[in-house]
């Protein structure tokens, strides 16, 4: 089945059904979730639908990308493909979320002012007795509620966060000694460790919830705290299911001390998650 | 296009590919891909070409005629939509499937699979965006820059837009990386970058831009999403956000965008006119900085969109200035290409024309870009029809001539034929007749005022709204013969030589047979 240009050396895969499968599983995922969105008790089928075709069709893409890896089908030119496309698509994951710190620091430098009591570009039109200091909910929002300090659990995690980056770099020596029992060791110590941070976030978002009154709907600051810790915890939940697969591969034998760009790919997405949080826990914590 | 399935290469495989349609839903090859991907940005131009017949039979005269004021803002907004993410991006990444391997060397693209799912992407979001029309309360009618709070109003039909543009980003981004990577690291020995067609360039900026705005784009709309449904007040004042903040992060996308509309094109006629003047591009290097200046400079320039919005006056500046700055790059290849053709042993087959069209009209664009870059101008200009005149001068007769010329360009390296020269010309000039008068005549009801997005008018805007409607409705029909050359080309056209073009001299005409095999390049040839 499969065309291997033989004399330039580069792999060039046989045809595929998986895009195909991934775009089937897109659609219903689209759709389902217009729907759902907008109560249509339709929409919560085609979303799990789509969404259990999207797990079957990673499941066969990636499978199929480690086979070929360890079949020895990769080589010098196809490994530097994928370093140059694995650092183009956490740099597109950094630009996603500069949009969201973008309008944390809009909002904290410019609408916010213009909306209080001093502000002389609306000219304290609209509401009368609004002061506009940080954290606020906005001129329009009367709950009180009370902001997420920084020294408790967000500096713990951050903490849990930068140690991981240090057990991940670990197993990448021991990977490259070819120490078989360190790369699996602290490559479990690092999935533990993201999974001990998901956790953590999960229980600061039901503390912030039930004590502190702070919401999703708490203008300004609900919106930014919630969108942001909110994606940075879904990719490292993503983050740490690919360190999962990458352990599962270890386990099986997968990798050699020179050939293991899987490993690495998933290495720079966990400094890149552990990079985005220092960034939150500057300006949506401390600041 | 679909004439291309040579297997003319040196040695035997034996790969059997499926063949019938699931040779189109599985294939990993970049030539069937890019053949994707070009049918499919037809067949948008079409929908989208349809609803702008729609809109021009509206305003053929004042008064409601056919479509009521909220379809005519749901044709408004999708003709939008379509046309530059269904119908302008799409058949650029098309050309750069098929011609950056072969221009390059490479033997495919370097994620051949990825490649397949950025294409087939595109088919699930148009799916979307088209059936929305159908829900109830239709499609989204905001315009295609969705401006909150209309589009943080509105119903279901805004929703299938917002997961549309959704998939199409992911589409583009797979698609950039794609480039990025081929260009990068599957170049032939010898083709050091400053030796890569400015085709190749072009895209190579174009990706890179891709890069950076399109996840900024996913970021806006998944904002509007919450702000529509889970509470969340990025846009709303009454929380602490702006609706002004909304645009301006959309135009930090947006205005790239329209680069990335038009650089891929300046790659397009960077290589034609060459070919047809016989004579090497004048200025090559220039060319290159010039590309990637107008790339940098179009990421600092997006508030100009937003004169009217509310700015502190030195916002107003830097964005005016940083603005009119750009026409330095853009002016600098205007007068490479002209350099170029200055004592070419020039003939004008139908790609030439377009191409010359192209430096013509764009010009034009060019100079009513400037013209509204300027403040006190643009306060009177903003949503008028002269800001309509200015960007269809830029992505009409600026990337979609620049397609045309490639089309006519290349189809006889992918089928193996020639298309019908005489009606070829046929096609440029009523393009070019009827285009100006479709969109001369806005810049005057644009200047008298008359507002975009409106179905009805005042009746002293008659005139010319109805010429305009004639001249539209005469290049929607022109553009029906367009596709009568192309698949009588595929059909039934003269075999094509190697090189059919005396002045051609990148890889694909002189290394290639006549149509390029199904797999080329896969020993990479040596450039000097």
């Amino acid at each position: 089945m499969s065309h291997e240009s033989g004399h330039g050396g580069y792999y060039v895969p046989a045809p595929s059904m998986y895009p195909i499968i991934g775009s089937t599983a897109i659609l219903f995922m689209g759709s389902g979730a217009a729907l759902t969105m907008n109560k249509i008790e339709l929409g919560y089928g085609l979303l799990a639908f789509g969404f259990a075709i999207l797990i079957y069709m990673l499941f066969g893409w990636f499978g199929t990308v480690a086979r070929e890896s360890e079949g020895g089908k990769y080589g010098e030119q196809v490994d530097k493909s994928f370093r140059w496309g694995m650092s183009w698509f956490i740099f597109t994951e950094v630009m996603f979320f500069c949009a969201f710190f973008g309008a944390l620091f809009y909002m904290r430098n410019f609408s916010i002012p213009w909306l209080s009591e001093e502000s002389t570009v609306l000219g304290n039109a609209f509401w009368s007795s609004y002061n506009g200091t940080w954290p606020t909910a906005g001129p329009g929002k009367h709950d009180e509620f009370t902001s997420m300090g920084a020294w408790g659990l967000p500096a713990f995690n951050t903490l849990l966060l930068l140690t991981s980056g240090v057990t991940v770099t670990f197993a990448h020596w021991a990977l490259k000694k070819n120490d078989r029992a360190g790369l699996k060791n602290w490559l479990l110590a690092t999935v533990l460790l993201g999974a001990l941070f998901i956790a953590c976030q999960a229980y600061e978002y039901v503390h912030a919830y039930n004590d502190l009154n702070l919401k999703l709907t708490t203008g300004a600051y609900g919106s930014t705290f919630f969108m942001l810790t909110g994606f940075h915890g879904f990719h490292v939940t993503i983050g740490t299911i690919m360190l999962l697969v990458i352990y599962f591969r270890s386990a099986a034998g997968h990798f050699t001390p020179e050939h293991h760009f899987g490993f690495e790919g998933v290495a720079w997405y966990w400094h890149f998650v552990d990079v985005v949080w220092l960034g939150l826990f500057v300006f949506v914590y401390l600041m | 296009m679909a004439a291309v399935h040579g297997d003319a290469h040196s040695h035997g495989h034996d790969d059997h590919h499926p063949s019938g349609i699931m040779r189109w839903i599985t294939t990993t090859n970049h030539k069937d891909i890019g053949t994707m991907y070009l049918w499919f940005s037809f067949a948008m131009f079409l929908v989208g070409g349809t609803l702008a017949m729609g809109i021009r039979a509206e305003l053929f005269q004042p008064g409601i005629q056919i479509l009521e004021p909220e379809l005519f803002n749901q044709f408004t907004t999708l003709h939008g939509l379509i046309m530059v993410f269904g119908a302008i991006m799409p058949a650029f990444v098309g050309f750069a499937n098929w011609q950056v391997p072969l221009m390059i060397g490479a033997p495919d693209m370097a994620f051949a699979r990825m490649n397949n799912w950025s294409f087939w992407l595109l088919p699930v979001a148009a799916t979307l965006l088209v059936s929305s029309f159908f829900v109830p309360g239709g499609a989204a009618a905001g315009g295609w820059t969705f401006y909150p709070p209309l589009s943080t109003q509105g119903g279901l039909g805004v929703d299938l837009m917002i997961f549309a543009v959704h998939i199409l980003g992911a589409s583009s981004i797979m698609g950039s990386i794609n480039i990025i990577t081929t260009i990068l690291n599957m170049r032939a020995p010898g083709m050091t970058l400053m030796k890569m067609p400015m085709f190749v360039w072009t895209w190579l900026i174009t990706a890179y831009l891709l890069v950076l705005v399109m996840p900024v784009l996913a970021g806006t709309v998944t904002m509007l999403l919450t702000d529509r449904h889970f509470g969340t007040s990025f846009f709303n004042a009454a929380g602490g956000g702006d609706p002004v903040m909304f645009q301006h992060i959309f135009w930090f996308f947006g205005h790239p965008e329209v680069y990335i509309m038009i650089l891929p094109s300046f790659g397009i006629v960077s290589e034609v006119i060459p070919t047809f003047s016989r004579k090497p591009l004048f200025g090559y290097s220039s060319m290159v900085y010039a590309t990637a200046s107008i790339a940098i400079l179009s990421c600092v320039v997006w508030a100009h969109h937003m004169f009217t919005a509310g700015m502190p006056t030195v916002g107003q500046l830097f964005f005016m200035y940083a603005t009119m700055l750009i026409a330095v790059p853009t002016g600098v290849k205007v007068f490479n290409w002209t350099a170029t053709m200055w004592r070419g042993s020039m003939t004008f087959e139908t790609p030439m024309l377009f191409a010359i069209g192209f430096i013509f009209l764009f010009v034009i664009g060019g100079f009513s870009g400037v013209i509204c870059a300027i403040v006190p101008i643009d306060i009177q200009v903003q949503d008028t029809y002269y800001v309509i005149a200015h960007f269809h001068y830029v992505l009409v007769s600026g990337s979609l001539f620049a397609l045309f010329a490639g089309a006519y360009y290349w189809i006889p390296k992918w089928t193996g034929r020639m298309y019908n020269e005489t009606l070829g010309k046929w096609h440029f000039w009523l393009s070019m007749f009827f285009f100006n008068l479709t969109f001369f005549v806005q810049h005057f009801l644009g200047l008298a005022g008359m507002p975009r997005r409106i179905p009805d008018y005042n009746l002293q805007f008659a005139d010319f709204n109805m010429v305009s409607s004639i001249g539209a409705f005469g290049f929607g029909l022109t553009q029906l013969l367009f596709l009568y050359v192309m698949i009588n080309c595929i059909r039934s056209g003269e075999k094509a030589p190697q090189k059919p073009w005396d002045g051609a001299t990148t890889l694909e005409w002189t290394h290639l047979p006549t149509p390029a095999p199904y797999h080329s390049f896969e020993k990479p040839p040596v450039v000097n």
